[in-house]
């Protein structure tokens, strides 16, 4: 079998362009985040985040700005929630973030509501005012209670 | 004496197979050792790479957009009924990457590649040249047989990659470009329906698995053929069938094992 360079050149882009394709489906579509988390991390802290998971996204006015890194329960048993936003973005320290549901499939996202103060957030604080997942059996829970009070 | 014939058969035909089993270990032993010990065939298997997966690229980058697009049309459809088109990129996405990505691309391969091999190596030993290098002494499973068999495994996880990326292409072409879509949230949900460690390692996984069962069998097949013309063709259609079975009950237990 006869070695050419032209064949080792074209072995060579075969492998780049199989790795690369190996990079996209690891790092672009498997969500493996090769920067370091030195965006713009801020904490949410929930009563009842429903079914919210890691890499939700965040929006703002339906833009998207970042996504969901860590779900955990903090001290008092409610979910601390860590969002990692863009750099750039700037909150309001009076900001709210509720939990929504979109599309047929119920993902939920958390959507941010920037306020009206003068201060905004710095890195690593905690917004304020949350609101958590609507639950449907919580609504009808609450919803026959109170029939049953009024007869 | 019909019946006591049936259960010589019988018998006769489970020593074969465990020899048979013994001896695919013993081969695959011989590939393993072949590879790990100098000298190291750097050129066989940049020409084994250039062979499988090179000229693979054509017939996999056409299935994978082929692929992609019809099942960019099925899920429209049944998506449609629900109203949930929205979701056509988690269903093309995750069924490409966990099941079909990997099957299709090693049974494309075992019928491009692996025959291909088999065939070239059970040709060698019907001509006798692989005798040829054993009168002088080289160790035909050193310098034909071990290049090829890592070529095979090496190539397959890449085409693998390739062909789910052009079934995305092709999906997002029917999707967006064709049923109109809009492309970014097919992206999105592509994308956000994914983890590296439940699909993608598992995608990964699975081809290198066939790449190993695949590239055995071929080899195999083609070192031990009868030195007759219907040996080479047997080893050929023995590959496609006996990988191709191989393939599809190895998909079903590492999924079932898997849990995804």
């Amino acid at each position: 079998m006869q070695s050419s360079p032209i064949r080792d050149l074209v072995v060579g882009m075969f492998v780049l362009v199989g790795f690369g394709a190996i990079g996209y489906l690891t790092f672009q579509v498997g969500g493996i985040s090769w920067k370091v988390p030195g965006g713009f991390t801020l904490y949410a802290t929930f009563d009842d985040i429903g079914g919210l998971k890691e890499r939700a996204p965040v929006s703002v006015s339906g833009v998207k700005v970042g996504q969901v890194v860590g779900v955990e329960l903090d001290e008092l048993m409610r979910a601390k929630v860590t969002l990692d936003l863009t750099p750039t973005l700037e909150l309001p320290v009076d900001s709210s973030a509720s939990i929504r549901t979109s599309g047929i499939l119920g993902d939920q996202f958390i959507a941010l509501e920037p306020g009206a103060e003068d201060d905004m957030l710095q890195a690593g604080e905690e917004i304020g005012f949350t609101e958590s997942a609507l639950s449907l059996e919580r609504l009808i829970g609450k919803f026959v209670n109170d029939a049953d009070l009024e007869d | 004496m019909n019946q006591s014939t049936a259960i010589h058969a019988l018998g006769h035909r489970s020593v074969d197979f465990v020899t048979n089993l013994g001896q695919i270990a013993r081969f695959t032993l011989q590939i393993v050792r072949a590879l790990l010990m100098p000298r190291y065939r750097v050129r066989r298997t940049i020409d084994a790479v250039f062979d499988s997966g090179v000229l693979s690229l054509a017939i996999i980058c056409l299935s994978g957009i082929t692929v992609g697009a019809v099942l960019g049309l099925q899920g429209f459809y049944n998506l449609s009924r629900f109203g949930a088109e929205g979701s056509l990129g988690a269903v093309v996405g995750i069924s490409l990457v966990r099941e079909l990505g990997p099957v299709l691309t090693a049974l494309l391969f075992t019928g491009r590649a692996a025959s291909a091999v088999a065939a070239e190596i059970a040709s060698m030993v019907t001509t006798g040249q692989l005798d040829g290098l054993r009168m002088m002494s080289v160790d035909p499973i050193d310098f034909i047989v071990s290049p090829k068999a890592l070529g095979m495994l090496l190539v397959l996880p890449l085409l693998n990659a390739l062909f789910i990326s052009f079934a995305f292409f092709g999906a997002y072409l029917v999707g967006v470009s064709y049923l109109g879509l809009d492309g970014g949230q097919f992206l999105t949900t592509l994308e956000s329906s994914m983890t590296f460690e439940n699909d993608i390692a598992v995608s990964l996984l699975k081809s290198f698995v066939f790449g190993v069962l695949v590239s055995i069998i071929a080899t195999y097949r083609g070192y031990t053929s009868l030195p007759t013309a219907e040996g080479v063709s047997a080893a050929t259609t023995g590959t496609v069938v006996v990988a191709s079975t191989a393939i599809l009950l190895t998909d079903y237990a590492i999924t079932a094992l898997w849990g995804v």
